[in-house]
């Protein structure tokens, strides 16, 4: 089992090339493609309608005026049959772009929620390789950048290229000589294109990077409050917050400008090359080789090579970024879940005592030492087990590991007899739960979050819970009782209530093997007394597993597992392991006299 | 919130360009006429092509002769326009920027002093989320309609121009003009009115959408050990779904107006080339006034949407701005006195009758003890006691409603700035790092030698593992650095407040994240410090490093006085402290019946 060891880091899959991340992705996403055929034949219709203008303008100048006096019923009827044209093409823009975004919007939202869904499979080591706010871009930024790029840039590609073409097969009809004359003008620009994209795409990085420092900086002033103003370091936080903020403008700065100098050049070149068709123009009309009307369409036509060529950069740039999202996004989706759940196929254990064992368990990080050395173990329904040990001996991996937050790298942890691979996760979540230290709450109020444990329970149910963990009198202290909001993560609680919910949360979910990792290590000494009594629960068949650093855990376990640098040390009741020298009577000394000095 | 282009939303989005106006008086100057000479070149460059028509082209082509003269001042003209008309438009976008990024910077700049500047209470009464967004996003969208502003004012000038230069054209075309454009200004505000709401919805699911995964992630550990993966996944489609179904609704809009916007001009055209026949029939204009005017149409098309593009911001910005305002107006600051501090022996602590409010909450009642030079002190107390509010007001975080906080016999308020920081330490619950260096994190801009910063690590047990980190004192820390876990950053928050030497060391639940074998070290290295100590703790060890003990309940003291009369005569602490010991007795005596029975 050494992929458990290797897929830990999402990937972002930059090694595949930008077309093949189109195409993969999408590959996933099936109502972008059905119908897109008729999406893009109604974008060329829709495209057809810039040229109506030049056509118009040589028609009148050609056909109407040849004769010297106007030929009015010829001019207005040319002029209605545009006019008509233009309204239907305005109108295949219309059904094209509602197509667009419709297919664009419900295909991003299946990536979105497949993208989350997928974060959620993941196992603990693989989420926390990643920052949380870069593991939230992926299902949010970064998908929206390939909205914005299908909706806006994406179409620029697909109209850009349509109205440049258009025209150019146009000007061509209308004189080979001068279409060269514009490509020759524009060929220049169009090659120095993806040059000035660069100098854009490292300009607008940079812009990023310094918007991140600025609000890391700007949520120091608010986060910190406290302590900021203990300190008295309200000076030097203003000023890391001013270089931060300076920082970013000028960056935001510099991009403008890059801009602001890119974007008028294509003016100067469509002024070049109206210059070269007036002179070329002219020459060619004095020997008939073109019409008055044609050499006035071309003014008029090189307007159509302007807007794409003006917007091209930022264009590009988008493709560039949302190519980068897509891998992203797909980073997410092909990354193995390495502690997956086997679903269908799995084993459903029934309800009732629960016994787990571990045998010749072996752990280590992706690239660390071994944290758990061949560890074999087994732990009897009903009974209450107490994991004692010092910082970094392997208690927490031990819990992860029994709770299958993460695979063993070689041995088998088993439940009633099954591997806790084989076991389906709806199964195995509802039999084993872990309470971890901090406490995690959502923001809604306390009823809701207690509720998060067994989400069909009622009010009464709840109420019931937090009477029989003796918490009663403390929710009827807060202002709203249960309907006490919490805040964003729990804030408004402090540290030793957060972990109350979070327990009672537990509690009510009801488990047959309760998991504590220090779960009451910021509660007051007689609250946690009463809590640990209400969850003990030895009567209802359930066993219970504490990590503590407090004697009273120890002394009423009825085993205690005591481990030190990775192995398993010793194992017994308190009783027998206090006379035994060793590990356990030496922490035992150091408790003592930490309470007692 | 408002998102419609009323006429008081208007009224105010002027008043709030207003603002940025009076305070880049120069750069907006300068950016306006940037705008002005792009506006003007646009009109003079239709102005230029209509005259190398009349003037160039069709001489060629009707008599068959062209002067060189007119040939190159054609070319000179088309090109003198084109390269006046580049320098506008870099101008405008270059100074636009300046304009838009200076203002973002100086509010966010003026926002984030405030929050330094206000009452640790009044950020009590304002959620985390609210005032970072009013420093980030609110600042942001205040001055959003500074980028585009330059350029409706160029356009204002374009528009001026050419109605001015139609006018001398031909009346009759310049009829048309006058038809097409305020329809073109209509149908575009009306487009932006519609668009306005649906926008700031799908922005405000967006944000929604990225809340949940933010707050779903960050409790991934809390989703995956109760197995509720499938109803995070819901709750996040749910609003997904909304997310999709707006930027549809969005899309509908766009797909509707962009077309017609475009269709609009284009009809105008047409209509120019229709009305222009006929007046070209009567002889009332020549061919070269036709075109001129023609392309005066295809060129305005476009910009003459800059206008919606400020109108359309202005909601935005100004709730932005009212909202960065609320906190630029926000009153209530801490005021400090001038009295100042001997700076040498352990410090003198007298709270007397203190009481303390949150709203309408009373959350201390007359509170009174004394720390005398040199003692430490233990605040003891259950669950939500008081005892957090009180050390707040100890290091003067907040004022009491009523009551003295008196440091060596000078009541806090009294002190200079920085006075009281100089001689008290705060260890707060909630351990807070700056992103920054261990060594910048201790020092906190104080002149600190190394080997001070490194005394202080050592005191606080945390030199070990500050000495294995890769660069040691400079290995960045904080939101984006190493990972630490939650006992070394309050190691890192220990040294902090020991490099300071203070005379009075305030310690609030400050190791509950320590192991007991290094918090028993580090609370024995804490004897030898020459200073004053207050200590909240639960655990014993702590306790009894306590000269005297304040039992807080219910934010009252009820009763104060050593370890041993306590544990006599205060039935509350009894139970609090000797809660382990009481459970463990009453478990011996079931056994003993149990075993009896």
């Amino acid at each position: 089992m050494s992929s458990s060891t290797e897929a830990a880091v999402i990937r972002s899959d930059a090694d595949r090339s930008a077309l093949a991340t189109i195409r993969h992705g999408l590959s996933l996403t099936p109502e972008f493609r059905t119908g897109l055929a008729v999406t893009l034949a109604l974008a060329v219709v829709a495209t057809i309608g810039k040229i109506i203008v030049p056509i118009a303008v040589q028609q009148t100048i050609d056909t109407g005026l040849k004769t010297g006096t106007p030929d009015l019923p010829y001019i207005w009827r040319a002029v209605a049959l545009c006019a008509a044209a233009v309204v239907l093409t305005a109108l295949a823009g219309y059904v094209m772009n509602v197509r667009l975004y419709k297919a664009t919007e419900s295909s991003l939202a299946t990536l979105r929620v497949r993208g989350f869904r997928h974060v959620h499979d993941l196992s603990v080591l693989t989420q926390n390789s990643e920052r949380r706010g870069a593991l939230v871009s992926r299902v949010t930024n970064d998908v929206d950048q390939i909205s914005t790029f299908m909706q806006w840039g994406g179409l620029m590609i697909i109209v850009a290229f349509g109205q440049v073409l258009v025209a150019s097969v146009l000007m061509f009809v209308y004189s080979w000589q001068l279409t060269l004359l514009v490509w020759a003008c524009f060929v220049p620009l169009v090659i120095a294109l993806p040059r000035f994209q660069r100098w854009l795409s490292r300009a607008y990085t940079t812009v990023r990077e310094r918007t991140g420092d600025m609000l890391a900086a700007v949520s120091e002033s608010v986060v910190g409050a406290a302590v900021i103003r203990a300190y008295a370091s309200e000076r030097r936080t203003a000023d890391r917050i001013g270089t931060a903020v300076d920082a970013n403008k000028a960056a935001q700065i510099k991009a403008q400008t890059i801009v602001g100098f890119v974007f008028p050049l294509t003016e100067i070149v469509a002024a070049l090359a109206v210059s070269g068709i007036v002179l070329l123009g002219v020459r060619l009309g004095l020997s008939g080789d073109i019409t008055a009307g044609k050499l006035v369409a071309f003014l008029f036509l090189i307007t159509l090579f302007v807007s794409p060529l003006q917007t091209a950069t930022e264009v590009l740039n988008e493709a560039q970024n949302a190519v980068a999202g897509w891998r992203r996004i797909l980073g997410v989706l092909d990354t193995p879940p390495d502690v997956a759940d086997p679903g269908e196929a799995g084993v459903e254990l029934p309800r009732g005592p629960i016994s787990v064992a571990f045998e010749h368990v072996r752990f280590a990080y992706p690239g660390g030492p071994p944290v758990l050395r061949d560890i074999t173990l087994a732990i009897p329904p009903r009974s209450r087990v107490a994991v004692v040990g010092e910082t970094g001996s392997g208690k927490t991996t031990f819990a992860k590991l029994l709770t299958r937050l993460m695979d063993p790298v070689s041995g088998r942890v088993t439940v009633d007899g099954h591997d806790l691979r084989d076991v389906r996760f709806s199964s195995l979540r509802s039999r084993i739960v872990m309470v971890p230290q901090d406490g995690f709450l959502f923001d809604g109020t306390l009823e809701e979050n207690v509720r998060y444990g067994r989400p069909a329970a009622t009010r009464d149910e709840i109420v019931l819970a937090m009477t029989e963990l003796g918490l009663a009198d403390w929710v009827e202290g807060l202002p709203s009782g249960l309907d006490t909001p919490v805040g964003q993560r729990g804030e408004s609680l402090s540290a030793g209530e957060r972990q109350l919910v979070a327990l009672a949360r537990a509690y009510l979910a009801d488990p047959d093997l309760l998991l504590l990792d220090e779960a009451t290590s910021a509660v007051d000494p007689a609250t946690e007394v009463r809590l640990a009594r209400a969850l003990d629960g030895v009567t209802r068949g359930r066993t219970a597993v504490s990590i503590a650093h407090r004697l009273s855990t120890a002394e009423n376990a009825d085993e205690v597992l005591v481990f030190d640098a990775g192995e398993l040390v010793q194992r017994g009741p308190h009783a027998q392991l206090v006379r035994e020298p060793g590990v356990y009577a030496d922490l035992h000394a150091s408790w003592v006299s930490a309470a007692h000095s | 919130m408002a998102s419609k282009v009323t006429s008081a939303v208007m009224r105010q989005g002027l008043g709030v360009l207003g603002v940025a106006v009076r305070a880049e008086k120069a750069v907006f100057a300068a950016a306006v006429l940037a705008s002005g000479l792009y506006g003007g070149m646009t009109v003079a460059s239709a102005w230029a092509l209509g005259w190398a028509t009349e003037n160039v082209v069709l001489p060629a082509f009707d008599k068959g002769d062209v002067t060189a003269g007119a040939l190159w001042t054609a070319v000179l003209l088309i090109m003198g326009t084109a390269l006046l008309k580049s320098i506008g438009v870099a101008g405008r976008r270059i100074l636009a920027g300046l304009l838009q990024y200076r203002m973002q910077a100086s509010s966010r700049r003026a926002v984030t002093r405030q929050y330094l500047r206000l009452p640790l209470s009044w950020h009590h009464r304002h959620p985390t989320g609210q005032l970072l967004s009013n420093a980030s996003a609110d600042a942001e969208a205040a001055w959003a309609p500074l980028a585009p502003l330059p350029m409706a004012v160029g356009v204002i000038v374009m528009l001026f121009t050419a109605a001015i230069a139609m006018l001398f054209t031909d009346l009759v075309l310049a009829l048309v003009g006058f038809l097409i454009f305020p329809a073109i200004a209509v149908l575009n505000l009306v487009y932006q009115r519609r668009l306005s709401p649906l926008a700031t919805r799908a922005q405000q699911l967006r944000a929604e959408v990225s809340e949940i995964a933010h707050e779903s992630f960050d409790g991934a550990l809390v989703v995956k050990t109760l197995g509720r993966e499938a109803l995070e996944t819901e709750r996040f489609q749910r609003r997904a779904h909304e997310l999709r179904d707006a930027n549809i609704a969005v899309g509908r809009v766009r797909g509707l107006f962009d077309p017609m916007l475009e269709a609009l001009p284009t009809l105008g055209v047409l209509a120019v080339l229709g009305v222009g026949a006929l007046r070209l029939s009567t002889a009332s204009i020549d061919s070269g006034e036709l075109v001129q005017v023609a392309y005066l149409f295809t060129l305005l098309a476009f910009p003459i949407r800059a206008l919606g593009w400020v109108l359309a911001e202005l909601p935005r910005s100004v709730v932005g701005w009212q909202r960065v305002r609320a906190v630029l107006d926000a009153e209530g600051s801490m005021a400090y006195g001038e009295a100042a501090l001997e700076q040498a022996a352990p410090a003198n602590l007298e709270i007397s009758d203190v009481s303390y409010a949150y709203g309408s909450a009373r959350v201390l009642h007359e509170v009174s003890f004394d720390v005398p030079p040199g003692r430490t002190v233990a605040l003891v107390g259950p669950t939500g006691s008081g005892k957090s509010t009180l050390v707040q007001l100890l290091v003067r975080l907040v004022d009491p409603a009523s009551g003295r906080v008196l440091l060596d016999g000078v009541d806090v308020r009294e002190l200079a700035y920085g006075t009281l920081a100089g001689s008290v330490a705060l260890v707060p619950q909630q351990t807070f790092l700056f992103d920054d260096t261990v060594r910048g994190n201790i020092a906190l801009g104080l002149d600190v030698q190394d080997e001070d910063v490194w005394a202080a690590l050592r005191l606080a047990q945390a030199d070990g593992f500050v000495g294995a980190l890769g660069d040691g004192l400079d290995t960045r820390v904080g939101e984006r650095g190493t990972t630490l876990s939650g006992g070394q950053r309050q190691r890192l928050a220990l040294a902090r407040a020991l490099a300071r030497r203070p005379r009075l060391l305030i310690l609030d639940d400050a190791t509950s994240s320590v192991d007991p074998q290094v918090e028993a070290k580090i609370l024995q290295g804490l004897r030898g410090a020459a200073a004053s100590v207050v200590v909240v703790a639960y655990r014993m060890a702590t306790i009894a490093l306590a000269d005297e003990i304040v039992y807080l309940d219910r934010g009252r003291v009820v009763d104060r006085g050593g370890h041993e009369e306590l544990l006599a005569r205060c039935e509350g602490y009894r139970n609090l402290v000797t809660a382990y010991e009481r459970e463990e007795a009453e478990r011996a005596a079931i056994e003993v019946e149990e075993v009896g029975a």
